[in-house]
């Protein structure tokens, strides 16, 4: 089989690949730079590829497996979010400002760790502006567009990491989820998103959005391909002041032992009051696939949701002080009046929200001693038409950029570990995404029921057949 | 639980008066949609500030889930 077909498969079975000397790392390399330079024009995934770097570290796997090495990744082609550091490039978080920065000096903690797992980097993909965005649109590097529909959004603020993984264009992306950032473009894309626990992965080297809720994971192909990622991903790092000392997870060795035994519940109440028709039919879906048809309640999930954006608007306007007041007009216009006024939240409203998340954890950790899996729909729609500002939920008309996300937020908001897992229902092209929640620190839990989705084909992220002149 | 009514808020004039405080300029065109998400933003206070919690229910400085 030629590179540019072992380039559309799964990581773990380019990684086999490679390793079993069917195909050299940099033969796939060099088919991951073919289809960007083919495709990316069209889809605006990739804002810096490097190119360079890409075939010496594919030149470099290829020299470990010729002396009989076999790292977990070998000769995976992957890309990252652009506010992730890579050594040499400007890490531009998605601004028109921060290009003004000297390159980085250094790799991020988790580039470095693709790296000596035998990744191979083939540059930093497009992002919603400082993150602060559900639609992977960006009016600096413009729209990065959902390869399944080239008129629809990616969804973001990863949209890169969605656009570049659903086109073929890598096998893996790393995004960032601060309230849903990799969960709904892997729900727009048709992709699986790993959002881990919080304070489980480095973020040591990216550019933060909201510290108190940030994190970052793998967005991919299969599950088996996020537990291959995560594997390598985890460990302790000082650099990142929020990281918990937790002993890692060997998730690839788990993902097989099934959902025998699982308690599993489908999440009611808020998550399907705002939910369209094909979000409720998605879970409904994964729930039958799955056996399941207990209902749970998250108790106070809406105020939850408000919380997070209390604490989201309050903590990032102060990431970002300084920059509006001396370059306000140099923001996308999409974000920069929600960072204004992010930045006039009297005190008291952000405390109340941080002491409303203490209570929901608690509550949450109650609710676990239940469960052991829930499930939620990801988005409540599928990907929208590219532009648009406003969408219809439960009879109210809302601006679309901030209520894409309102059934990731709660979650994200407590910092509890999530695989989305794509649905593709019946007389539509488009997919969306069910979140499989798992108690904090158990992402092996929701990897378990992904690939057992996986397997049973009732979820499956397939690459985007793209028209013909991209091809 | 704080008494605060969201639908008395102010917001243009809050935002008036917090960008002075903020030294942040605010150019016309942007007025209308920063206040927009300043009135977003109280709304989500009200859902937040209504909802009565222990006193010793504290924020979480490291948080671990």
């Amino acid at each position: 089989m030629p590179a540019s077909q072992i380039l559309l498969r799964p990581a773990h079975e380019i990684a086999a690949a490679v390793a079993s000397k069917e195909v050299s790392a940099r033969e796939v390399a060099e088919a991951a730079i073919s289809l960007i330079e083919a495709q990316n024009g069209a889809l605006h995934a990739y804002t810096d590829v490097t190119a360079d770097r890409a075939i010496i570290e594919a030149n470099r796997v290829d020299q470990v497996i010729a002396a009989g090495g076999a790292p977990p990744l070998a000769g995976v082609p992957y890309a990252v979010k652009n506010l992730f550091d890579v050594e040499g490039v400007v890490t531009r978080a998605g601004s028109k400002i921060n290009r003004d920065d000297p390159p980085a000096p250094v790799d991020a903690t988790l580039v470095t760790k693709m790296r000596e797992a035998g990744g191979v980097l083939l540059g930093s993909l497009n992002m919603g502006e400082y993150a602060y965005d559900f639609t992977g649109e960006n009016a600096h590097d413009g729209a990065s567009l959902n390869p399944h529909d080239r008129t629809r959004m990616s969804g973001g603020s990863s949209g890169g990491s969605g656009t570049a993984v659903a086109s073929g264009m890598a096998a893996i992306s790393l995004g960032s989820d601060t309230n849903g950032s990799i969960r709904v473009p892997s729900s727009f894309c048709g992709l699986y998103g790993l959002k881990p626990t919080y304070g489980r992965l480095s973020r040591a080297h990216t550019f933060p959005f909201v510290p108190s809720l940030d994190h970052l994971g793998p967005i991919a192909r299969s599950p088996r391909d996020l537990a291959l990622v995560f594997d390598a991903l985890q460990g302790r790092d000082p650099a990142d002041p929020a990281q918990i000392d937790r002993q890692s997870l060997r998730s690839t060795a788990e993902i097989g032992k099934g959902v025998e035994g699982l308690r599993i519940a489908v999440a009611g109440g808020y998550f399907q009051r705002q939910a369209k028709p094909e979000a409720l039919a998605g879970v409904a879906h994964v729930a039958k696939a799955l056996g399941v048809d207990r209902e749970i309640e998250l108790p106070e999930a809406h105020r939850a949701r408000a919380a997070a954006y209390l604490i989201t608007t309050s903590e990032s306007s102060t990431v970002h002080l300084d920059r509006l007041q001396r370059r306000a007009a140099d923001f996308d216009p999409d974000t920069r009046d929600r960072f204004l006024s992010g930045a006039m939240v009297p005190t008291a409203w952000y405390v109340q929200a941080q002491r409303f998340r203490a209570w929901f954890r608690a509550e949450m950790q109650k609710l676990f001693e239940t469960v052991d899996v829930i499930l939620a729909p990801a988005t409540p729609f599928h990907a929208l038409p590219s532009g648009t500002k406003t969408v219809e939920l439960d009879g109210v008309t809302l601006p679309a950029r901030a209520n894409i996300g309102i059934f990731t937020q709660p979650v994200s908001f407590v910092g509890l570990p999530v695989v989305a897992v794509p649905v593709w229902l019946p007389g539509t092209h488009l997919p969306i995404g069910v979140q499989v929640i798992a108690p904090a620190w158990r992402e092996d839990i929701a990897l378990r029921v992904a690939e057992t989705l996986h397997l049973a084909g009732a979820t499956a992220a397939p690459v985007a057949r793209m028209p013909v002149e991209t091809r | 639980m704080s008494q605060f009514d969201a639908k008395a808020f102010d917001a243009p004039a809050h935002v008036a008066h917090m960008a002075k405080v903020m030294g942040l300029s605010i150019a016309p065109e942007w007025e209308a949609t920063v206040v927009a998400n300043m009135e977003a933003t109280a709304r989500a206070a009200g859902l937040v500030l209504s909802y009565a919690l222990d006193e010793h229910v504290e924020p979480a400085p490291v948080f671990e889930p």
